[in-house]
């Protein structure tokens, strides 16, 4: 077990690299050095010498990945590759353009976005499991039809409606929320959160709903349950005593991926809502075109991705014993 | 599922549901307002953009400051006892007098004396051990973590203070030239004070010997900056820069003691980001006591705020205003102000409705939206905003919108004489063809009054009514200016050589590039109409928009042709405008401020005379042949003079807008009760909606129950089994 | 509404022509389609599963539906540049022979609809209104001689001409209204009954000549019937209602929101469909090849695919779409109009979303390959020496065909909706196109005014529900009749 997960973190390395490369290639073809430095130091009397200063003062004076004028290994260490990509292994994000420290400020805004992301999770899951549910204990009759026709018609609808609309009806005709806003303490920034994560919940519910509703379908299908019929139990205990334990799994272990990414919120129910998370963190800084959070973002993003991965595997030997990680 | 979340919780909360403030800070005097986007800098040496000067100047108190109510703006002394006194020497430093021309005039010095018991706010860069040697200087690792919180550097205990102290003022002009700092007017003021760039090499010298360790400031000697004792402060210019003065009353020139760059300059701040940049310490009205740019800053009276009064005369109408009941009252007048970041607009304009915000804050783009604007131009709050006592104010900005053409262009701008002879008719053509008045009204909603020239109202050298028209695009017809016809301009352009819009010789058609960022002004609407109105003229316009540094890299490279730009004013004094035009500025050339690159011998000349002249007939009579210049050769399409409006609560007082200063929250006033009971009057939670909802979720489970009843059970298959 | 056919033809006749790339890749995919149709009424067995599709009610209402989106779409894809009307002469201008062309780049739906596309108010009206949603001055000569000044929502330039001028009153307004209702219908209805009738009487000729005919699909018909009468009656109601009023209100230059809504249509399908143009390609070469060659070749290609999909989406879409925005800012020289500019960053964007979302379909189609490579009649061929392309070719393609189909059509609504929301961010569509999130976008604004201007976001809100809407119905209907037993989110 352990000698896997070492292994599966010794796998991650590459991948991370060729994220780092993807990135920078990006970023670095969109704006050089000095388009970010105007960027950053506005429009009014720029001179040249404060650009270069700028750019000294963040180490882009350095050539991109090859450093001819250093020696030996600083031939690579020294450049801003280096400088820009690699450092964020060792988790020092650097500092973003406008010289803040990106590390203590994804400290800060996790708490935020988490606060939003995880009761989504929570509450969604179970609610769109319980649906699923209904849908199939009522199957193939006119329940089941307009159910999953409306999941459709959820499905169907933007994600910008769900917001806008929300926040039209509940907090401005309504009046019963605050339209946004958000108090560092989440115990009592609750009737901030109700809106928000209400909305994305509605929002993803159509979807889920209808996958679960398949994959109990599925279950249903199989021999165990037609023998439990035959035992005589009654439709309800055959789902929630063996149908729903059994498709379980399946959705457990395909939502088990997203678990970790829940750390970097929603781009735009956080922006919309103006809670200060992590989502409306990398809004802001493709709005500022500040490539460095950008980056960190893009990194601390794949590293999640591939940590979600590695949670998926160790949760298939929990659900089931026979498999074996070496 | 709503249901399942509020009901039980919101039960437990007090009246106002949607109350985005902590319930313990109902019915306490502080103002609430928003900012949009987070403040980049708030070190008084880098701060330039109006949203971060409308934290710091609350906080920080240059030399001078613009008097609240009078109009035409005029200064006065901030932390002074009296104005500065101006001394003049000519080149062989004999004193010479106002009266001297300027070429002459060796050097300028400013001699300022500080008022007494000018104090700073409570702060630990000043609090001492018992045998007076700073506590603070080296954080534990336990302090350095408080440090990090949304309370800052306040989270340390027993903050100390001191007074004011004329070296303070020197400390910061040398920071000015420090390079780490990059403050964006070094480059200028390395010029007008003496020794300035001198002593940014020095630093440079210094910071290259020892690296990474904190310069201090203090030994370094500055010609230009001199404290003669601590209330004595010698500013010495090289030449003559009347403008200077000006500059004595901005953020660049606050005091900055040594305490408190030390204190910052200790790694352990500066890694956890707390420096002087993000954590202003001043003696003005307010301190900061809060700082989460991502939601909200907050900042509080400052206990030894030294003793300002109201005025208490203004302008005529003040008084009948209401603007001069707390004549010389004790500053500030509330106890604190609490900005909540406000990124979206319809949740900001909402609050606003509600009640939460007391006015429209630092960038007030969607109240704009509200307000109803007639194509005449008069304003006025809706009637529903009207009966919540909502009021509006508005005044033209010191500032100036304009379309301006890049004159290296061939087509626009032209090489030979003639080339530039038909590329002036065609400027004036387009001037006319381009209707501004209809522009306004229907993408400003009426925020801006057509331009003139390049100098806005409130500027001296602006003159309203026929003196100030431009002759060039409208003729006086019964007492208003109107814009020239249509025709007119079809006839500009026939002499141009491009009759109905194809080139006389060659039959081409005319194609005009307009290079925009896209948003504001670059958005499709706008260009639609753009095209619109020069079609009109058999004009075909193409759109490059491009993002926003690639437009600034045109316009350096002088790729651009024509464009969209704006100017705020730094200061009330027409050079800061007419040097937007000055050739020496040319862009191309010189890296100047002149995108439109334009370069009139005369208009220079006459330039040089005006910028050292003071205000009076004069100097109006300069400013006049100026402007006529500028209006006949058309380098720019004087777009349009912005106008802000501010909507304000009825239980705001004392607000009078201010295109210049910043340090305007000190004299506001609110009444906290009427404001507490007007939020409870407009914040009833609408519940039966709500209940119908519920209801409706319910009726839906219903039939689902019914059905499940009526379902005896499946057989193994799991169909239904007919029951007999 | 509807202009002279003469001059429409004559427009069209001296117009120069211009091919966008998108344009081109619409029609190409169009064309695919038809052949594809022909392909699968050949082949009986495949005819009895598609039959099976169009047995149900919805899938049939929803292909109609996407069909006339589309037609809207493609008649949006034919561009030209009209000719500039010829030198006046007192103008003093020579009369050079040669024909100019505007820069203005139109397609024949502009034409068609020119009369919405030009009947500009000054600013925001709602829906059927003939005031401005604005307050104007308006001077009234009182009967003794003075005048009074009163502010008034002032008539507008082109909606409510049938109307005398001055305040109209809610009886004639509302039978106005309701004539146009009825004529609109009974004209769209007439319209489709000319149609339907020609159509059926080929038909029937057509059953004469083939007794045994294979176009026999009685649900399928009717309910394509059904459907297209009713979308002729909304188009009649629409176009009569548009002769003297803005269907969904106008926007704050005042163009007729109706108009936008109908252009976007285009953009919406170019985003939904071109991108599956790039992501088949590498999805499935990849994802095969990984499963049948294994090893080597399957670690490499697991490695790409992690690693793309490692990266967050969103982040990975702005990074590309700023570089390439970059990339055309840096050279204007290579396009001649506007329209051609946003083109090719709408292409761009295309191709970046293919891009980022051609991992799923691979990691798929890898699996499917790997099952497949055990099969016998695959080892046999193998064993009888059969190149590895050949068999990829023709053993394993052929039967990963319906989830590719599937994968194809449930990508549409997916990457509809994305283009709102990166329009949201402001790395969508160019700004000077058409495109339902773009007017989302601006609508936010909107919705803070007042009086508040709700039509173009619901606008928008509807045809963009109707699209996605039906685009998921007829994928469901297409999953479970070729694969009824897949299970994917």
């Amino acid at each position: 077990m352990l000698r896997y997960l070492l292994r599966r973190l010794f796998y991650a390395v590459p991948i991370l690299i060729g994220v780092n490369l993807i990135t920078f290639a990006l970023f670095f073809m969109v704006n050089s050095p000095d388009d970010m430095a105007r960027m950053q130091l506005g429009v009014k009397r720029v001179t040249p010498e404060a650009i270069a200063q700028w750019k000294a003062a963040r180490g882009y004076d350095k050539p991109l990945f090859i450093n001819e004028s250093a020696t030996a290994l600083q031939q690579v260490t020294d450049t801003i590759f280096f400088d820009k990509s690699m450092r964020l292994f060792a988790g020092e994000f650097g500092r973003s353009e406008d010289g803040r420290e990106i590390g203590q400020e994804i400290r800060q805004r996790m708490g935020p976005s988490l606060a939003i992301a995880l009761p989504t999770f929570v509450i969604g899951l179970g609610l769109t499991i319980s649906l699923a549910l209904m849908l199939v204990l009522f199957r193939g009759t006119w329940l089941d039809r307009t159910g999953v026709v409306l999941c459709v018609g959820l499905m169907s609808i933007s994600s910008l409606f769900f917001i806008i609309g929300g926040q039209f009806v509940f907090a401005r005709v309504l009046k019963l929320v605050p339209i946004s806003g958000y108090e560092s303490n989440p115990w009592t920034a609750w009737h901030f959160l109700v809106l928000p994560v209400a909305v994305s919940i509605v929002a993803g519910i159509g979807g889920s709903t209808r996958w679960y509703r398949t994959i109990f379908l599925e279950e249903i299908g199989r021999d165990y349950v037609r023998t439990a019929r035959a035992k005589g139990l009654s439709d309800a205990r055959v789902l929630f005593g063996h149908v729903l334990r059994n498709g379980l799994i399946p959705i457990l272990t395909g939502v088990v991926v997203v678990i970790p990414s829940l750390f970097l919120g929603s781009l735009l129910v956080e922006s919309f809502f103006g809670i200060p998370g992590l989502g409306s963190y990398t809004i802001d800084a493709i709005a500022a075109q500040d490539f460095a959070v950008v980056r960190a973002m893009v990194f601390l993003g794949s590293v999640l991705y591939l940590v979600g991965l590695i949670l998926t595997d160790l949760s298939y030997t929990w659900v089931d014993p026979r498999i074996r990680l070496k | 599922m709503l249901a399942t979340l509020c009901l039980p919780v919101l039960a437990g909360c007090g009246s106002e549901w949607n109350d985005p403030y902590p319930s313990t800070e109902r019915g306490n005097n502080k103002i609430y307002t928003s900012f949009s986007e987070r403040p980049k800098h708030l070190d008084p040496a880098i701060a330039y953009s109006n949203s971060e000067i409308g934290f710091i100047a609350q906080i920080y108190e240059p030399p001078l400051q613009y008097h609240y109510l009078k109009r035409p703006y005029t200064l006065i002394p901030a932390t002074l006892e009296a104005m500065p006194e101006i001394r003049y020497f000519d080149q062989s430093g004999r004193p010479a007098s106002e009266a001297t021309p300027a070429d002459q005039i060796g050097r300028t010095v400013y001699r300022m004396k500080l008022r007494g018991g000018v104090q700073y706010q409570p702060h630990p860069a000043f609090s001492q051990n018992p045998d007076g040697t700073p506590r603070y200087m080296n954080l534990d690792g336990r302090q350095a973590r408080a440090v990090q919180g949304a309370a800052g550097p306040m989270a340390l205990a027993d903050p100390g203070t001191r007074l004011l102290k004329a070296q303070d003022y020197v400390y910061q002009i040398k920071r000015l030239a420090h390079p780490a700092v990059q403050s964006p007017i070094f480059g200028m003021m390395g010029e007008h004070i003496q020794g300035l760039q001198a002593l940014s090499d020095e630093i440079k010298a210094q910071i290259a010997a020892q690296p990474g360790v904190w310069v201090d400031l203090d030994p370094l000697p500055l010609p230009g900056a001199v404290a003669i004792d601590d209330r004595t402060l010698e500013i010495t210019l090289n030449g003559k820069y009347p403008q200077f003065i000006y500059w004595l009353a901005m953020n660049f020139f606050a005091p900055v003691p040594r305490e408190v760059d030390q204190f910052y300059g200790q790694p352990a701040l500066r890694r956890s980001n707390v420096r002087i940049d993000t954590w202003p310490v001043g003696t003005g009205p307010y301190m900061m006591v809060h700082n989460n740019p991502n939601s909200r800053i907050e900042l509080a009276r400052n206990p030894n705020f030294h003793d300002e009064r109201y005025p208490c005369q203004g302008e005529p109408g003040d008084a009948a205003a209401g603007l001069l009941e707390s004549c010389d009252a004790k500053l500030p007048l509330i106890d604190g102000v609490v900005f909540s970041r406000e990124k979206e607009s319809l949740p900001y304009w909402n609050k606003f409705l509600q009640g939460y915000y007391d006015e429209s804050g630092i960038s007030s783009d969607s109240f704009d939206q509200a307000v109803r604007v007639t194509v005449t131009g008069d304003v006025n709050v809706s009637p529903a905003m009207a009966a919540q006592g909502i009021r509006l104010q508005t005044s033209v900005r010191t500032s100036v919108y304009y379309l301006g053409f890049n004159l290296l262009d061939p087509v626009v701008g032209g090489k030979t004489h003639e080339e530039q002879r038909r590329a002036k008719l065609l400027r004036q053509a387009l001037s006319i063809a381009l209707d501004q008045e209809e522009f306004i009204s229907i993408f400003l909603n009426g925020r801006g009054q057509p331009g003139m020239g390049p100098i806005p109202p409130g500027i001296f050298g602006h003159q309203s009514g026929q003196a100030g028209m431009n002759p060039v695009v409208y003729t006086w017809k019964d007492g208003a200016p109107q814009r020239r016809s249509i025709k007119e301009a079809k006839a500009l352009l026939a002499q141009a050589g491009w009759p109905d819009g194809r080139d006389r010789q060659t039959g081409r058609p005319l194609v005009l590039n307009l290079d925009t960022t896209s948003g504001g002004l670059g958005d499709k609407s706008t260009m639609d109409w753009m095209s619109r109105q020069l079609n009109q003229i058999g004009v075909q316009l193409v759109v490059r928009s491009t993002d926003f540094n690639r437009f600034q890299e045109k316009l350096r490279k002088g790729s651009a042709q024509m464009y969209f730009l704006g100017w705020n004013a730094d200061y009330p004094d027409p050079e800061n405008f007419f040097f937007l035009l000055y050739g020496p500025e040319g862009k191309v050339a010189h890296g100047g401020e002149n995108t439109a690159n334009y370069n009139n011998p005369e208009f220079d000349r006459l330039f040089r005379i005006m910028v050292n002249m003071p205000n009076g007939p004069a100097r109006q009579n300069v400013i006049d042949s100026m402007l006529r210049l500028v209006r006949e050769d058309a380098p720019w399409i004087y777009w349009f003079y912005p106008k802000t409006y501010v909507l304000q609560h009825s239980w705001l007082q004392n607000f009078k807008l201010n295109n210049v200063a910043s340090n305007t929250l000190k004299y506001e006033r609110v009444d906290a009760d009427r404001r507490e009971a007007l939020r409870q009057e407009w914040n009833k939670p609408l519940l039966w909606p709500f209940a119908v909802l519920v209801a409706g979720v319910l009726a839906l489970l219903w039939p689902a129950v019914r059905a499940y009843r009526s379902r005896s059970g499946l057989d193994a298959f799991g169909n239904r089994v007919r029951g007999d | 509404m509807m202009m002279d056919p003469i001059d429409f033809f004559l427009i069209l006749r001296d117009s120069l022509w211009v091919c966008l790339v998108t344009d081109a890749l619409l029609w190409l995919l169009f064309l695919g389609f038809v052949v594809g149709l022909v392909l699968i009424l050949r082949s009986p067995l495949q005819r009895d599963v598609w039959r099976n599709v169009f047995q149900q009610r919805l899938a049939v209402v929803s292909a109609v539906v996407l069909a006339v989106a589309a037609s809207f779409a493609l008649l949006d894809s034919i561009h030209f540049r009209q000719p500039l009307p010829a030198l006046i002469e007192d103008s003093g201008a020579p009369q050079s022979t040669e024909v100019r062309y505007a820069v203005e780049v139109n397609s024949v739906l502009d034409l068609l609809l020119s009369g919405l596309r030009d009947s500009y108010e000054k600013t925001y009206s709602a829906p059927l209104a003939v005031n401005l949603s604005a307050l104007e001055p308006v001077t009234i000569a009182l009967p003794d001689g003075n005048v009074e000044v009163r502010r008034e929502a002032p008539r507008l330039k082109v909606a409510g001409q049938a109307f005398p001028p001055g305040p109209v009153s809610a009886s004639v307004y509302w039978i106005d209204v309701a004539k146009r209702l009825a004529v609109g219908a009974l004209g769209g209805l007439g319209a489709f009954a000319v149609l339907a009738f020609i159509g059926l009487a080929l038909h029937r000729w057509r059953r004469r000549a083939a007794p045994q005919s294979r176009y026999n699909h009685p649900v399928a018909r009717r309910w394509t019937l059904i459907t297209l009468s009713l979308i002729f009656i909304l188009a009649g109601v629409m176009a009569s209602l548009s002769d003297n009023f803005h269907v969904f209100g106008t926007d704050k230059v005042g163009q007729d929101v109706l108009y936008q809504v109908l252009k976007s249509l285009r953009t919406a399908l170019v985003i939904g469909l071109v991108p599956t143009l790039v992501t088949l390609p590498i999805g499935v070469v990849l994802g095969l090849a990984a499963g049948y060659f294994r090893g080597k070749v399957d670690d490499a290609i697991q490695y790409v695919y992690t690693t793309v999909s490692a990266i967050p989406g969103v982040l990975l879409i702005v990074a590309a779409v700023l570089s390439i925005q970059v990339m055309l800012d840096n050279h204007p020289e290579w396009f001649a109009t506007a329209v051609e500019r946003g083109d090719v960053r709408l292409l761009s964007l295309c191709i970046i979303l293919g891009m980022t979302s051609w991992t799923g379909i691979a990691r798929l189609l890898r699996g499917e390959s790997l099952k497949m490579r055990e099969y016998e009649y695959v080892q046999a061929a193998r064993a009888f020496g059969v190149s590895a392309g050949r068999i990829l070719l023709r053993h394993i393609l052929p039967n990963v065909f319906p989830i590719i189909l599937i994968t194809m059509v449930m990508e549409f609504s997916s990457l509809v909706l994305a283009e709102a929301v990166l329009s949201y961010i402001g790395i969508g569509v160019d700004p000077t196109m058409f495109s339902f999130g773009l007017m989302i976008n601006n609508a936010r604004m909107e919705l803070s005014r007042e009086p508040v201007v709700w039509w173009t976001l619901t606008a928008a809100f509807i045809f963009m529900v109707v699209l996605v809407l039906a685009a998921n119905i007829l994928a469901d209907a297409v999953r479970d009749a070729l694969d009824p037993r897949s299970e994917r989110p």
